[in-house]
């Protein structure tokens, strides 16, 4: 417990928001990827936030049952990526080069307005954090000054 | 006669850490804003005061054993609360990223006043010393 370890919440945090627009990005960038076939349509990819505990930081303290739930915790961490199982959209376009047989053209089932709402919230999560490392940085000058004239 | 100097800088000691804590809770919560099913958190400040407050009266208890319970002021988080929320989220966070920012605005500055308590027993103690 320090004011230290604001810097490394508010970090993962901002790692976290990163990643989220850089995901964001992916999806908006491949947006009108065209395929011939389901499996090779690219997906929305969306990551998975999770919150990290202090006890999974210290090994000492997870034989303590009791203890699982102390804490204030640790910031944020991605779990993973997963890719949206929503419906691809199917268009006709025979003249396309990657039509199939019956002419049609698969798209991937990224939704340009969702992604553009995620980005913006993202970054401001992100300014968010930024805001709070500044905060806890004026803090810490302030404590070093403790005792000046 | 011993000068104890823990004991000169009175409560602000305390109220200084708590605020650091309570900091920590909030930068937490707000790094966790888009987290699903993550619930905020945050200390009962006033609790934790009065625990320092009793802990400074000279009647806290010793600890031999490293699995004793810690009834230091600073020691257990069971000030360490959950806050209830204004309005469901499909999610299940219960993190409202402008009232977190607020609080921790709020408290930050309440850190501030601690601090300038803390700073003026320090020149008292740095004044007295010297002798001027």
């Amino acid at each position: 417990m320090s004011l230290g370890s604001i810097f490394d919440i508010a970090g993962s945090g901002m790692t976290a928001q990163s990643l989220r627009l850089n995901t964001t990005a992916s999806n908006i960038a491949n947006a009108e990827t065209a395929s011939s076939s389901t499996e090779q349509t690219y997906r929305a990819r969306k990551p998975v936030f999770a919150a990290i505990q202090q006890s999974m930081l210290n090994p000492s303290q997870q034989g303590l049952a009791f203890d699982s739930d102390q804490g204030p915790g640790a910031g944020v961490r991605v779990e993973g990526i997963v890719e949206s199982d929503a419906e691809l959209q199917m268009r006709y376009q025979p003249d396309h080069p990657a039509a199939n047989e019956e002419g049609y053209v698969f798209y991937p089932n990224v939704n340009i307005v969702e992604e553009m709402a995620d980005m913006m919230s993202s970054s401001r999560s992100f300014q968010m954090n930024v805001d709070i490392m500044n905060s806890a940085k004026s803090m810490m000058q302030r404590i070093l000054t403790l005792g000046q004239q | 006669m011993a000068i104890s100097l823990d004991k000169a800088l009175g409560i602000h000691q305390h109220a200084l850490e708590g605020r650091v804590k309570r900091a920590e809770v909030l930068a937490n919560n707000l790094a966790n804003a888009d987290t699903p099913g993550y619930k905020a958190r945050d200390i009962d400040f006033q609790a934790m005061m009065a625990k320092a407050q009793e802990g400074m009266s000279g009647f806290g208890m010793t600890r031999t054993h490293e699995s004793h319970m810690d009834t230091s002021p600073m020691g257990q988080d069971s000030e360490l609360l959950y806050r209830v929320p204004h309005q469901p989220s499909v999610d299940g966070n219960t993190v409202d990223a402008q009232q977190e920012q607020t609080r921790f605005m709020r408290n930050a500055m309440d850190y501030q006043a601690s601090f300038q308590f803390l700073n003026g027993k320090v020149t008292g103690i740095k004044k007295a010393l010297s002798g001027q």
